[in-house]
């Protein structure tokens, strides 16, 4: 069994690159980028943990994994042990260790961070997972005894998945309802192959049916059937919305009702879920990025997958359109290395004023702008100015939008009984994510905006607990 | 699974198809449609609840082949199943007694204007059906429109029946000649749209179209199908699909229509040539 060496050596040690396909060639293809740390790699990086009396990491992780001791198991070698430990505070290990922004939580805390590199939490974490995965040693989930008592989840994201899997192992009815034809949400619209692969979704998915969770697709909460009718006619006693932040949103600027103007979503929901790339097996299109230029507007995750997406669909250029510097962009720093490794071209303190067209009301341009960055706003980053005169025009052949998703006002149009606040995100009592109705509990993205799937997931976590003791009363 | 009950074809292109949703059923208000994927490969594609019976639970749609999935639907017969079905999408009409109300379709587009002319008579409105087409085999849902009329008329292009002309010949007529008309609802393609939309707009008749951008969601995820209504951007799967029709920029939806024009071309020529192979003619 490996042990941790003395700590003045692990200092000294430095953090292990996680092994990936060469840029030149995952840029054509949709395979996952990242190929993970095999069994020596993961130990060298485990055995760099100073195993710290207040491990700082675990501060800043939304939901308080018990780092240091999840490490300390991988040395051990005892993957199960690390997997369990993980699972205590979080649901979806395989896929948080892929898509968690590490960089700005736990790994930005880590004592190491300041004066070497920190420890690479996200890559043990995604190890761990993927490892015993791969044994065929995931638990099976305990069974409790049935309560009888039925419960709802509406939406199958990352915050309904981990609201059902808490709730059927308390031994409730559980049914998720979701509107797409695919389970997942922004896991498996949004976040494209080459970044979470879908077979480890569809895994996760099939434990919880596994578990007795019911799927029903094909119904929109609100349309197909109300949150009332649940609760009346179906005899639903407690119900948790997780919806997301489905509701693109658009700048308002001259020409984006322009044919080849996508929206984050729609492009990458034709690729995905549609899976457009392999037009005309599948039947949905998109048009066709090869040879043809791209740009994509906005810097978060979003819009690193639709860019590097672009790319992979064969763009002559793929270029990110960005109002303020790299330092302010939120997505994840790793997607932003990667990018540029594929050839995408970052073009930064720009913004776009208006797309132009031809007679057919096609894009082929857009008027850009030069910003400089002034004093700090309300977020703390430095708020871009606009450079006067600084206006000139770039020929493109489809542009993205990728500047975030609204609340979504579908189901919340037949539930006005429900509180939200002035951005349409549901209010909700932080301590138990329940709504302004009785019964009805709220989280994730709906609550909070888009945030992360980490936090999404911890939220429907904690409306699970609560639930639990709303049917218990 | 949702299973097909029952599917006949009303004209050369156009068939009608039964199908067992009976949560849809139990909702679904005139104007609302659905969105259908026929199987693991399919895309999705908006269609308009023609009628429902709650009783049996069942929706009827009625689809033209046009392009590659609508040709697909229309190869499919009783006891076969479409994989994918979601609804209903979309506002209803607005509904009420306006006093006249005159309800045009086109081609296909009866089939989306039968439910709401219904509902419109069930209020009380007095009710003028239009119903046009090319040609006399290509007019639909005769009978069933005219059992909710006051008052029907036919027109054809070619005018092998009904009238020889279109249907803003009678529109316009019924205006000159005076007859107070409170309200017009016109759904067919886009140029007879727009054509109503200017027949009505010097006489400020409150006109409604419904329109049929390019959808996948149709939950307002996308933002494919948006239009543009009164200068505004909407996304017309859940703030339309019908809007007033003075307020529309029709240029704007052609264009956006024609996105994927050749790759829908290629698309439909590759499942006629696949029904070929396999001896099967295609619809
Ligand atoms: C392209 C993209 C990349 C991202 N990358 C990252 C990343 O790298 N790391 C990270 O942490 N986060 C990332 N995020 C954000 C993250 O995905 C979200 O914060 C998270 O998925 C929110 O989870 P949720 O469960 O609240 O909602 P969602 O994942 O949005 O799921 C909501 C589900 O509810 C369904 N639904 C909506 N309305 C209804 C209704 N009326 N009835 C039934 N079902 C309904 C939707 O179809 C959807 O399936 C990314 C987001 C996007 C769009
Ligand atoms: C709200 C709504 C209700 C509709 N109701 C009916 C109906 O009751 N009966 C009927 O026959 N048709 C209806 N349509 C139109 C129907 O959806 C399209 O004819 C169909 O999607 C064409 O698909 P295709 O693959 O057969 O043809 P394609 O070859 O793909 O396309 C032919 C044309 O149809 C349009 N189209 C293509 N894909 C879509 C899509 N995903 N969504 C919308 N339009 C598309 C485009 O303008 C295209 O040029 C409706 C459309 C909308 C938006
Ligand atoms: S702060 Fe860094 S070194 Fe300390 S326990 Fe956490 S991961 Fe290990
Ligand atoms: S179809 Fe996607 S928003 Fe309307």
């Amino acid at each position: 069994m490996a042990q941790f060496p003395p700590v003045k050596d692990r200092m000294k040690m430095s953090r292990m690159d996680m092994p990936e396909q060469d840029p030149n060639v995952r840029n054509t293809n949709f395979e996952e980028v990242a190929l993970g740390y095999n069994v020596g790699l993961a130990l060298n990086e485990a055995q760099r943990c100073l195993q710290c009396k207040t491990p700082t990491c675990i501060d800043m992780c939304p939901v308080n994994i018990k780092i240091d001791q999840f490490i300390e198991r991988i040395v051990a070698e005892d993957y199960v042990g690390a997997y369990n430990k993980i699972r205590e505070d979080n649901f979806l290990p395989a896929i948080c260790g892929r898509v968690c922004p590490q960089d700005k939580q736990c790994e930005s805390t880590c004592v190491l961070t300041k004066k070497f590199s920190s420890v690479a939490i996200g890559r043990l974490e995604r190890f761990v997972a993927d490892k015993v995965m791969s044994l065929n040693m995931i638990p099976a989930p305990v069974k409790a005894k049935p309560t009888g008592k039925k419960v709802a989840i509406v939406g199958s994201g990352p915050a309904g998945l981990a609201c059902a899997a808490d709730l059927v192992g308390m031994g409730h009815e559980v049914t998720v309802y979701e509107a797409l034809h695919e389970l997942g949400g922004v896991l498996v619209y949004g976040i494209p192959e080459f970044r979470l692969p879908k077979a480890i979704v569809r895994q996760e998915i099939q434990r919880l049916a596994d578990a007795g969770v019911k799927f029903v697709k094909n119904a929109v909460i609100g349309k197909t059937i109300t949150i009332d009718e649940l609760q009346q006619e179906e005899g639903v006693q407690a119900i948790f919305i997780g919806v997301g932040a489905g509701l693109p949103k658009f700048m308002d600027i001259k020409g984006e009702e322009l044919a080849g103007v996508y929206s984050a979503n729609e492009f990458l929901t034709r690729v995905n879920l549609m899976k457009a790339y392999k037009f005309p097996e599948f039947d949905s299109p998109v048009l066709d990025p090869e040879g043809r230029n791209v740009v994509v507007v906005g810097g978060g995750n979003t819009a690193m997958d639709a860019v590097r997406t672009a790319k992979r669909l064969g763009a002559k250029t793929a270029r990110i359109i960005y109002r303020r510097s790299e330092d302010e962009m939120p997505a994840r720093t790793e997607e932003i290395h990667h990018a540029k490794q594929e050839g995408v071209i970052f073009q930064t303190l720009t913004n776009p004023l208006e797309y132009l067209g031809d007679k057919n009301q096609r894009v082929n341009g857009v008027k850009l702008q030069k910003m400089e960055l002034g004093e700090p706003d309300k977020s703390g980053r430095r708020r871009p100015q606009e450079i006067k005169g600084s206006e000139y025009i770039e020929p493109i052949d489809i542009a993205i939008v990728a500047i975030g998703n609204g609340s979504n006002p579908l189901l919340l149009e037949t539930n006005p009984d429900i509180k939200t606040n002035k951005w349409g995100n549901i209010e909700v009592n932080p301590e138990t994510m329940e709504t302004s109705k009785k019964g009805i509990f709220a989280g994730g993205d709906i609550v909070t905006g888009g945030a992360t799937v980490i936090l999404a997931m911890g939220a429907g976590r904690k409306a699970a607990k609560a639930m639990n003791e709303y049917l218990n009363r | 699974m949702f299973k097909i009950i029952e599917a006949r074809f009303l004209s050369k292109d156009v068939k009608l198809f039964k199908i067992a949703a009976p949560r849809i059923a139990k909702k679904r208000l005139a104007g609302q449609f659905v969105i259908l994927r026929l199987d693991e490969q399919g895309e999705r594609i908006p269609l308009t609840i023609a009628d429902s019976d709650d009783k049996q639970g069942s929706i009827t749609i009625i689809a033209q082949g046009i392009g590659k999935t609508t040709k697909k639907l229309n190869t499919l017969n009783t006891g076969e199943s479409i994989l994918d079905v979601v609804g209903p999408l979309g506002k209803p009409s607005h509904v009420e007694n306006f006093g006249t109300a005159v309800c045009i379709g086109g081609g296909v587009g009866t089939a989306i204007a039968y439910p709401i002319a219904k509902a419109l008579k069930q209020v009380g409105n007095h009710t003028i059906t239009i119903n046009g087409a090319r040609s006399k085999d290509l007019v639909i849902l005769e009978e069933e429109m005219k059992k909710f009329s006051d008052e029907a008329y036919i027109t054809t292009d070619d005018g092998s029946y009904g009238h020889h002309g279109f249907v803003t010949d009678i529109l316009k007529k019924l205006i000159s000649e005076g007859r107070k008309i409170n309200f017009v609802l016109a759904i067919g393609p886009i140029p007879m749209m727009r054509a109503v939309t200017e027949a009505t707009r010097p006489h400020g008749i409150k006109t409604v179209v419904s329109l049929n951008p390019i959808m996948i969601d149709g939950t307002g995820m996308c933002g494919g199908c948006r239009v543009i209504v009164a200068g505004k951007s909407e996304f017309a799967c859940v703030s339309g699909p019908e809007f007033d029709a003075h307020n529309i920029d029709f240029d704007n939806l052609i264009n956006r229509n024609k996105t994927y024009l050749d790759l829908e071309k290629e698309a439909t020529l590759k499942f006629e040539h696949e029904c070929k192979l396999v001896n099967q003619k295609p619809v």
